[in-house]
């Protein structure tokens, strides 16, 4: 209908950052989860051209669990050769510097090394774009502008509209991926690039061991005394301190209790 | 005056009495004291004490000692048991250096996490005896909270600005940098959480250039780091921990450390001599989306508006929580009369919820129910039995009839929804 509109943006250049991401069980190599649904979500954009970007090395494992991603569609998958034990967020920004796509796609926090979630942080803050963080779902891209629909905690969701280019991650809230499919992933091409190494020497000094169990916090009693520790273990439900309305009209106790949700913030 | 020495042979000789009723306030009155001759360390250093000298008169004459603490008599032993906060004053005036603190402060309060922090923060400003720390919360928009003092806060840095309300990552990350380049705060502490605190303090980390650690739950002291502190922290996905020398900018998470409890600070307000710079949003937050409230899972639900066995009109029920927005929840009796789904049970043996308000409807409040709501804020109870368990535990009890209570505030809510819309 409105061809002249369209035009400009018949095609959004997406790029999805992937990582090689580790079972939680058995340890082994596969496509990070998050980084799936980030894909996933590109793939649900309407009239998007998807590239995926790595930075790492190729071997065997990591091909497969890159090749994972492949198999959800995809026909090629750019790796940046970086060597572990490399800074990549030089070598990621000067790709995304150059192929300039108007949306990256990323996810939280990588499930290898340190997994600290910065790098599309410090990606936004390098190339001075835009960044928003936890994302549900896009909603629609027009015109240069995103709206997109943010995931917050207790299940809630927030809209927000973004100039592009920017760089969004995926929250654990966004839809599941597409499985993998085996043919797919045979044929998809990774196409290997070369760029400058950038040493990470601060990761050397750190001693990293699998993660202990924390310690659960003992609920500590504060007592001076053998009555206030009798009285603090025999204590039943506290309180005492709440307000409580006897005899009242059903709209005298209505009334408090909206002025409380009200206050509380709980009431759209 | 005279320098003549008065004599009372009356008081003397009840000092001379220790069975005299006034004999302990005779005693304090005449200096020597009670107190010095309580207690005293023996020959071979064990502790003695004078049992004459403490205790009381018990109303048939009968001396007694009260060993629980809340000694009575001596000195002043009028009865004036006043309950003292026993909570230390500590006022910190020239800090050698600032911690800053950026709490989530969600719904307006310091939640658990941010208290966990700030006890962290108290644990880095108080290590040095002789160069103290001041504890510095940044705080923004709008809030509810009074106890700042309680929970540890030196300074407080409030920037209340309608700019800084809802998703602002922008601006607030824009105000930090200001903070940083005029306290320059040795460190900077925030959540690691999904209220904002792991946005924000990723921002700014990749703001301020440096490096920091995530995921942290433990500090211990290090002579050999560059801050005089080592922490542990998650890596990969919360199945590593990397111990680390403490960076400048720490995301920590939840149970990092425990809460002030026994200092009250003095929580004094900052305010910065240069004004924020302008800046234009690239972010816009169109506001929040409805969700709808059944679809929730109970146990991270916010709202749950929750029945039990006093609700028989159920239809007006299950409407109340439409209207108002609420996720249903049920007693083990509502569920097992069939009323509710098995999946919408609190307690013990349903669900745990973490509601910010949770409004019980009929429910009298079984222990195992109320074991299920311990880590809900705020309790409204709707019941026709003033003396259950679940009016000692709500912090609002109405005591009626529950469903033309409900009634009442569905019509009260309607009506107001109406007002704006017509205001609109």
């Amino acid at each position: 209908m409105q061809p002249e509109a369209q035009v400009p943006y018949a095609q959004l250049e997406v790029a999805v950052l992937v990582s090689v991401g580790r079972h939680p069980l058995t340890g082994r190599a596969r496509r990070a989860d998050q980084d799936a649904r980030g894909v996933e979500l590109a793939l649900s954009l309407d009239k998007a051209r998807i590239t995926l970007l790595h930075a790492g090395t190729l071997d065997e494992q990591s091909e497969s669990a890159l090749r994972g991603y492949l198999g959800m569609g995809l026909p090629q998958l750019t790796l940046v050769e970086q060597p572990p034990g490399a800074d990549v967020v030089p070598a990621l920004a000067d790709m995304l510097d150059e192929a300039r796509p108007q949306l990256v796609i990323a996810g939280e926090r990588a499930e290898e090394g340190e997994g600290s979630g910065l790098l599309p942080y410090l990606l936004s803050e390098r190339l001075g774009w835009p960044l928003v963080s936890g994302l549900a779902g896009v909603e629609k891209v027009e015109n240069g502008v995103a709206t997109l629909l943010q995931a917050l905690p207790r299940g809630q969701r927030r809209r927000l509209q973004v100039r592009l280019p920017a760089i969004v991650t995926v929250d654990a809230a966004a839809a599941t991926a597409r499985q993998s499919a085996f043919g797919p992933a045979r044929r998809g091409e990774v196409e290997v690039e070369t760029a400058a190494v950038v040493w990470d020497e601060a990761q050397s000094e750190w001693s990293v061991a699998p993660a202990r169990k924390r310690p659960k916090r003992l609920k500590i009693i504060k007592a001076t005394s053998a009555r206030e520790r009798f009285k603090a273990a025999a204590a039943k439900a506290e309180g005492g301190s709440g307000q409580v309305l006897t005899d009242v009209t059903p709209e005298q106790g209505a009334e408090a209790i909206f002025k409380l949700l009200k206050e509380e913030g709980v009431l759209r | 005056m005279s320098d003549i020495l008065r004599r009372d042979p009356r008081k003397e000789w009840i000092a001379r009495n220790r069975l005299h009723p006034e004999h302990l306030s005779v005693l304090a009155e005449f200096g020597e004291g009670v107190s010095a001759a309580t207690e005293w360390m023996g020959p071979n250093g064990v502790l003695r004490r004078n049992p004459h000298a403490v205790g009381f008169m018990g109303p048939n004459g009968i001396k007694r000692i009260d060993r629980s603490g809340a000694q009575q008599g001596g000195p002043a032993a009028t009865g004036m048991a006043e309950t003292k906060d026993s909570r230390r004053q500590v006022t910190i005036d020239d800090p050698a250096f600032l911690v800053a603190v950026v709490p989530d402060m969600s719904g307006g309060r310091l939640s658990s996490h941010d208290r966990d922090l700030l006890g962290l923060a108290r644990q880095l400003a108080d290590a040095d005896g002789e160069r103290p720390g001041a504890v510095l919360a940044v705080v923004f928009g709008t809030h509810k909270e009074e106890a700042f003092d309680e929970a540890g806060v030196d300074r407080l840095l409030h920037f209340d600005d309608i700019l800084f309300d809802g998703h602002a990552p922008e601006a607030r990350l824009a105000a930090l940098a200001v903070v940083e380049g005029e306290l320059a705060p040795s460190h900077w502490l925030l959540p690691d959480s999904k209220l904002g605190g792991a946005d924000l303090g990723r921002r700014l980390a990749a703001r301020l250039q440096e490096r920091p650690a995530a995921g942290v739950w433990q500090i211990e002291p290090d002579a050999t780091a560059p801050l005089g502190w080592r922490c542990t922290g998650r890596g990969a996905a919360g199945t590593s921990d990397i111990q680390r020398a403490l960076p400048r900018i720490v995301l920590a998470l939840a149970e990092c450390a425990e809460p002030v409890s026994e200092t009250r600070h003095a929580a004094r307000p900052l305010a910065l001599a240069q004004p924020l710079p302008s800046l234009l949003a690239r972010i816009e937050d169109l506001g929040s989306v409805a969700v709808d409230p059944a679809g929730v899972a109970l146990a991270e639900a916010e709202f749950i508006l929750s029945a039990g066995n006093g609700v028989k009109e159920w239809e007006g029920f299950h409407h109340a929580a439409k209207v108002l927005g609420a996720t249903e929840g049920a007693s083990r009796v509502a569920v097992d009369d069939g009323f509710m789904p098995r999946d919408r049970q609190v307690g013990a043996t349903g669900t745990w919820v973490t509601a910010r308000v949770y409004v019980a409807v009929g429910i009298s409040g079984a222990i195992q129910h109320l074991q299920g709501i311990q880590s809900c804020e705020k309790v409204v109870a709707i019941n026709v039995d003033p003396g259950c368990d679940m009016i000692k535990r709500a912090d609002l009890a109405v005591i009626g009839d529950s469903a033309s209570i409900l009634a009442a505030l569905v019509e009260m809510v309607e009506r107001q929804r109406e007002e704006k819309r017509d205001a609109a």
